[in-house]
């Protein structure tokens, strides 16, 4: 008896702890189900602020057609992809490459060049972001998609976890290559490399999370729906009068929708990457 | 044989050099470059479009900044902003993770629940939010009635002067604490069970189990959560800036924003600067204490 009423009250804590972070997010999406904005302000302090009856699409179809705010949500959304996948397939590579010299090679100055690594890891980009607009502006490329993949691409903490990782490969794959007649670009891609999954998973789930809500430099480096990307996109319509819930909470719900696809599939991914940052501390 | 060994090496060099080059060259350009021009703006009265040639003016910038009374705020914001959320989001992560490091049906659905709002970006989270805190009539408030039985509320989170901040702590925890339970939780599975067993023999209740053996074997992972915490929670902007702009009267206002108004609204690119390298500087010292602490750790074991 005792056991079960233990469980039983675990099993309320637990799910209780759940209701708090469910019913923000299942909020949004009833919201977004209801097509009468005087529905949406009648019902939303009640039982009813979940229940999305009768549900509509129409919400939906304006933000996808781009009626509700001028822009169809797909154009914002191909432009975050674009910046996401860039700043990370690039950034696997850069950054793998230079932890692997770190790692792998003997040459002048590599103890001077990790230590500088580990040290630019703390910079924190908030207190470099008004010097980098200015750089950005001298190139260029201010409203651009440049301005918001290049200066992301070499990652002090994604080279770090590429040379932890790379150092505890084992050296004799190196020689046996290196006996074999394979260049040093070869050990890279051929053998070092497609050992390195596991990390290489773990940067780009980081990384996905790091571009995907950005938000204070493409808030700096935008001026129009070209090249923004969904986080300022989202907050531009939030603070567009008169506001339309309905509207919003659509354009919410499918600017989180993406992310929360790929964890729900990858679960486990996104916990080890989390994890994993911090025990390597 | 010599002449060989030699050329080997300097093509190992060569090589090093162009796997690197691309990394080091675009860390150069974008993040020591900042970094350097920073500080030296920091000493000018550069402002990003003015009619006046740009000047050195030593430590005029940050002698202003100390007389600055929004600068004050926003500092003493943004300090008592990470006095509170780092140890209530730490504790609170600490506490989900000791309930879901359990075995039994069900668990790994928990553990995905209270993981979600990680991966939900903040400027959602706060349109979410704002919806949740509307006044009179929004959803918290209704909660807030129900459960006070009418007798507290309706609150105006978001303007009122003494709510604000704390709301945005609230939505903060809301959408982080996923992050650090699980940082906690893979701390926890890392503690050999061999040792709660030898403790169990030995009669050792569950609570001097979690003084002796879980706490200190959660040592290092305290450490990385409170300082990576307390450098997110400086770096605060996002919801701020989605929720209230830093008002009501500058209560919410961020050393972040107040950079981001100063140097990119405002165009007072020198004096932003010198804001920007005391934020700098405090980052850097909290990580420098972290770093001490883990080696000194390091030396112990």
């Amino acid at each position: 008896m005792l056991k079960i009423s233990k469980a039983a009250g675990l099993y309320f804590v637990l799910l209780t702890i759940a209701a708090i972070f469910i019913v923000p997010l299942w909020v949004m999406l009833a919201t977004s189900l209801k097509s009468n904005e005087l529905q949406i302000t009648r019902e939303m302090a009640s039982v009813r602020a979940l229940l999305p009856l009768p549900p509509s699409w129409d919400n939906y179809k304006a933000v996808l057609k781009g009626e509700a705010f001028g822009t169809p949500w797909v154009r914002f959304f191909l432009n975050t992809c674009l910046i996401v996948a860039s700043v990370v397939i690039m950034g696997v590579v850069v950054n793998s490459m230079a932890a692997f010299a770190l790692a792998r090679l003997r040459f002048r100055g590599r103890g001077v060049l990790v230590s500088a690594v580990v040290a630019l890891i703390i910079l924190p980009f908030e207190g470099l972001a008004v010097p980098l607009f200015l750089i950005i502006n001298r190139f260029g490329w201010f409203d651009s998609f440049q301005a918001q993949i290049i200066p992301f691409i070499a990652h002090p903490f994604s080279i770090f976890l590429f040379y932890q990782f790379f150092n505890k490969l084992p050296r004799d794959l190196d020689e046996a290559a290196k006996v074999d007649g394979a260049s040093w670009w070869q050990i890279y891609w051929k053998i070092v490399l497609p050992l390195s999954r596991p990390v290489i998973a773990t940067v780009a789930i980081l990384q996905s999370l790091e571009y995907w809500n950005s938000f204070l430099w493409p808030l700096m480096v935008t001026r129009g729906p070209e090249f923004r990307p969904l986080s300022v996109a989202m907050n531009t319509f939030f603070g567009l009068p008169p506001r339309q819930w309905g509207d919003v909470m659509a354009f919410a719900f499918l600017t989180a929708m993406p992310l929360l696809v790929l964890y729900l599939a990858f679960q486990r991914w996104f916990v080890q990457s989390v994890a994993q940052s911090g025990l390597k501390g | 044989m010599h002449v060989i060994k030699r050329n080997t090496q300097i093509w190992e060099e060569l090589a090093a050099w162009c796997f690197l080059g691309p990394a080091v060259v675009l860390l150069l350009v974008f993040v020591v470059a900042p970094f350097v021009m920073s500080v030296i703006l920091s000493f000018t009265n550069h402002r990003l479009v003015s009619p006046l040639p740009t000047k050195f003016i030593g430590f005029t910038n940050y002698s202003r900044l100390f007389q600055d009374v929004s600068f004050w705020q926003a500092f003493k914001n943004t300090g008592l902003f990470a006095a509170i959320v780092v140890p209530m989001q730490s504790g609170l992560a600490l506490l989900l993770a000791l309930l879901v490091n359990r075995r039994f049906s069900g668990i790994y659905f928990f553990r995905g629940i209270y993981f979600m709002p990680v991966v939900i970006p903040m400027v959602v989270v706060s349109v979410v939010w704002y919806f949740l805190l509307m006044y009179p009539e929004g959803l918290l408030n209704a909660v807030v009635r129900v459960i006070s039985l009418g007798k507290a509320g309706p609150y105006d989170w978001l303007r009122s002067p003494s709510l604000a901040l704390p709301t945005i702590i609230l939505v903060s925890i809301w959408q982080g604490v996923g992050f650090q339970m699980t940082v906690y939780l893979a701390g926890l599975q890392n503690i050999p069970h061999e040792l709660y067993e030898a403790a169990r023999i030995d009669g050792a209740s569950a609570w001097q189990q979690f003084l002796h053996i879980t706490l200190p074997g959660l040592r290092n992972t305290h450490i990385f959560v409170l300082v990576t915490t307390t450098i997110l929670a400086f770096k605060l902007f996002t919801q701020v800036e989605v929720l209230t702009q830093g008002g009501p009267l500058g209560t919410t206002n961020t050393l972040v924003r107040y950079i981001y108004v100063v140097g990119y609204r405002e165009l007072r690119v020198g004096y932003a600067s010198a804001a920007s390298v005391i934020f700098i500087v405090i980052v850097l010292v909290i990580s420098l204490i972290q770093r001490l602490l883990l080696r000194e750790e390091r030396e112990v074991t």
